[in-house]
């Protein structure tokens, strides 16, 4: 007869053999006895956060690093209820999480008992999946299902809510065996017609662009490579969504920057007047396409993309490719080189007329700023962040706001899953738990979050989780005293109505990383700058970076509301010339 | 609207909106329901009527008939929506004009009147299969099926003989001949 396992036990046999090293948490009641398990698995590493929701965005964290699903443990009632956002935050950028939550026990389920709530009910809006165990001897099935959920087609967050008696009650356990066919969930069914129809439209192509997003990161790191390997063999110019940052270089010339909202005015303009659009796992999100109805008039559109339900949401296109990325782009290439030989030279004529549009659209350099030499322009500090790290392996994560966009447009990476943020749910104080987590998977690397002050201050007390595990994470935080991006559509959209958007009172941050055990360091010019960040790269311990920027400063380019993406608003000296007016200002 | 500061764009152009019925096959499990009507309210599709019932007891799957109307890009999300659920098995689309599918409800009306009155309620309905379920000497409940939009016309027509009460099942769907959707 087989051994007979608590249900706290089985938790930790499927983590086992899930490969999970790290687990974020909280205890509480009802997860009592899986806590009492943690001392019997040395395998499982378990991580004790100051809040829930910091447990959800350092696994997060540690998922969107690593391509590893992200395990975290929290109790029922107010554990389960703070982990929603984070929870949210994965579904919204598609980042596998596995939420186990505790349950009171089974006969007090609805009876409003002590920290009761409805686990499965709150979170089944946000999760792809969810399960409450009613019988201990489908616990095990049920996880091993729920990785399987959280892992394939297109990532998310899943949540087994396992209530206290189920966690004592005993059975058999199963070991895990790795189904071969996903429940027709998984789609991977595009044919090689499709891939034809697009080497056709590649080839007949005069004005290409390869629009890139998130789904080519979460397709692994073998994805950024074909990716690379496409957009170089056919020369084509290529922008990338916030969430697809890395998968491409970004120091590389055929790359226009970001896109979108508060992308450069290359990649906007590229966009408009192209007649070839190729989406490469990305999702055609609101703030990038503008005003839908006049977004990108002039193209035949292509949609990769791993979820059919992503296809024609929003935009309508010329031609659907279902499947994961790695698989359509390996097709891609193979049918590409066959047909195909010194494409990009010879064809390198019928796309030079768009490539020199191009280079006049760059020549307005969109990025560049009025710099100052008494205050430290925010934008200034994310390019000297950039040099003083590139060549470490630098992992980013950000908060929510100005700061965030700095990042994406000054900051270059080079890599995939080196650049954490949240960028569907726009969630503020996701970056500092993200860097707890990223750097517990990364013990070695630098890891950085670049954050506002308004944000960072919603889950600063994840530092003391960093200060308790030595994770040398680096807090460095653009301080501008105001929720800088309400500040600016208060500015730009409200008359200058700067409605609570100001913080009167805010800590010293240098004094509140003294309180935490870590490293509080100041710069105030742009002359100190970088010998700060320098003293700030060489500490081997947490640090709180207070940098304070210029307080006004806005965050240009920028569609600005209502817009198609050929009317850009440019930096301060353009901006005279184009007011947002009535209609418009709904947009943004 | 005009002046609204929301952050977010105005609709774009709408197209016309068709009444579809989507059914779909589901595993009878706590929650399932909750989970496909959450997909409409969350993602503000219409429900217009629904009906469930477990099909298959062996395998444990419910049918779930839904009458919704929507543009057709609408209808497209709310397919692809609802086959992304880990307990949806498939789901099938059905223009209320398809000649190939039938569609029909099952309606209870309560008629409090005098006899005369009763008489030509159930006469009315005669063309809907009517059953007499319950009779008294001042009441009676008719069993019809018919048409949505029949039995919409019916509750209306009928006050006049003194309807009092309507219980309806929502439509269900099936396709003619000897074909079935996979």
């Amino acid at each position: 007869m087989s051994k007979l396992y608590s249900g706290a036990e089985i938790v930790f046999k499927c983590l086992e053999d899930q490969n999970v090293s790290h687990i974020f948490g909280y205890p509480g009641g009802a997860v009592l006895p899986i806590y009492d398990e943690l001392k019997n698995f040395n395998s499982v590493k378990h991580i004790l956060v100051r809040h829930e929701q910091g447990a959800g965005h350092a696994a997060e964290g540690y998922a969107r690093s690593t391509g590893k699903p992200g395990v975290l443990l929290v109790t029922s009632g107010p554990g389960a209820t703070n982990a929603v956002t984070a929870l949210t935050d994965a579904y919204m950028d598609s980042v596998p999480l596995v939420c186990i939550t505790g349950q009171v026990p089974t006969h007090l389920i609805g009876t409003d008992a002590f920290q009761e709530c409805d686990t499965t009910g709150i979170t089944r809006p946000c999760t792809k999946h969810n399960w409450l165990v009613k019988d201990v001897n489908d616990l095990a099935k049920i996880i091993h299902k729920a990785f399987e959920v959280a892992t394939t087609g297109r990532p998310g967050p899943v949540l087994v809510d396992i209530p206290k008696d189920i966690q004592f009650q005993k059975a058999k356990y199963k070991l895990y065996t790795k189904p071969k066919k996903l429940n027709g969930k998984s789609h991977d069914n595009f044919s090689q017609k499709n891939i034809d129809d697009l080497i056709e439209l590649i080839s007949k192509s005069r004005r290409p662009i390869f629009y890139t997003g998130g789904g080519v990161i979460n397709s692994g790191a073998k994805a950024s490579d074909l990716l690379r390997e496409l957009v170089y063999a056919t020369g084509f110019p290529i922008t990338s969504t916030l969430q697809g940052l890395g998968c491409f270089p970004a120091d590389d010339n055929q790359f226009l920057g970001m896109l979108g909202m508060h992308g450069t005015y290359e990649a906007n303009n590229a966009m408009y007047s192209c007649d070839l659009m190729i989406n490469v796992g990305a999702r055609f999100d609101d703030r990038i396409t503008g005003k839908i109805d006049e977004f990108s008039p002039k193209s035949k559109k292509v949609h990769i993309d791993i979820d059919p339900s992503s296809i024609n949401k929003n935009v309508k296109v010329d031609l659907a490719i279902v499947g994961d990325i790695k698989s359509v782009l390996t097709t891609t290439l193979k049918t590409f080189k066959k047909s195909k030989k010194n494409f990009s030279k010879s064809n390198k004529h019928q796309i030079s007329n768009w490539w020199e549009q191009i280079q006049k659209w760059r020549s307005k350099r969109s990025l560049d700023y009025i710099g100052s030499e008494e205050t430290i322009k925010p934008q200034y500090a994310i390019e000297r962040l950039y040099e003083l790290t590139k060549d470490k392996d630098t992992y980013i994560t950000t908060e929510v706001g100005q700061h965030q966009m700095w990042a994406a447009q000054h900051y270059k990476f080079n890599k995939p899953n080196r650049w954490m943020t949240s960028g569907g749910l726009g969630t503020m104080g996701y970056g500092l738990p993200a860097a707890v987590g990223v750097q517990i998977a990364h013990p070695k690397k630098l890891v950085i979050d670049i954050a506002g002050e308004a944000s960072v201050l919603m889950t600063m007390q994840e530092m003391s989780t960093a200060v308790q595990y030595n994770l040398p994470i680096k807090i460095f935080i653009l301080n501008n005293e105001y929720m800088g991006m309400v500040r600016q559509w208060q500015e730009l959209l409200h008359d200058k109505n700067y409605s609570e958007s100001y913080t009167a009172a805010l800590p010293d941050f240098v004094k509140m990383a003294e309180a935490y055990g870590c490293v509080g360091i100041r710069a105030k010019t742009p002359e100190e700058l970088d010998d700060k960040i320098i003293e700030m790269l060489n500490s081997d311990r947490p640090v709180i970076f207070d940098c304070l920027v210029d307080k006004q400063e806005n965050c240009f380019p920028m569609i600005p509301s209502g817009k198609p993406h050929n009317q850009m608003l440019l930096g301060p000296k353009d901006q005279k010339e184009k007011k947002i007016t009535g209609k418009g200002r709904t947009l943004v | 609207m005009a002046n609204s500061k929301s952050a977010y764009s105005f609709a774009g152009k709408k197209q016309k909106p068709d009444t579809h019925i989507i059914v779909v096959w589901v595993d009878n499990e706590a929650g399932v329901l909750a989970r496909v009507v959450g997909l409409f309210s969350g993602r503000g599709y219409n429900i217009e009527s629904l009906a469930v019932a477990e099909v298959d007891q062996k395998q444990n799957i419910s049918r779930i008939t839904i009458v919704t109307t929507g543009t057709p890009q609408v209808i497209d999300q709310i397919k692809l929506q609802l086959k992304k659920l880990v307990p949806v098995h498939k789901v099938a689309d059905f223009k209320r004009e398809d000649k190939n599918v039938i569609f029909k409800e099952m309606a209870l009306f309560k008629f409090v009147a005098n006899n005369g009155k009763l008489n030509k309620a159930f006469k009315a309905c005669k063309n809907y299969n009517p059953v007499i379920l319950d009779k008294t000497n001042k009441s009676n409940v008719i069993q019809i099926t018919a048409l949505r939009r029949e039995i919409d016309s019916m509750s209306k027509n009928l006050k006049k003989f003194g309807l009092v009460s309507v219980s309806r099942t929502g439509a269900v769907a099936m396709t003619r001949g000897s074909e079935i959707f996979k």
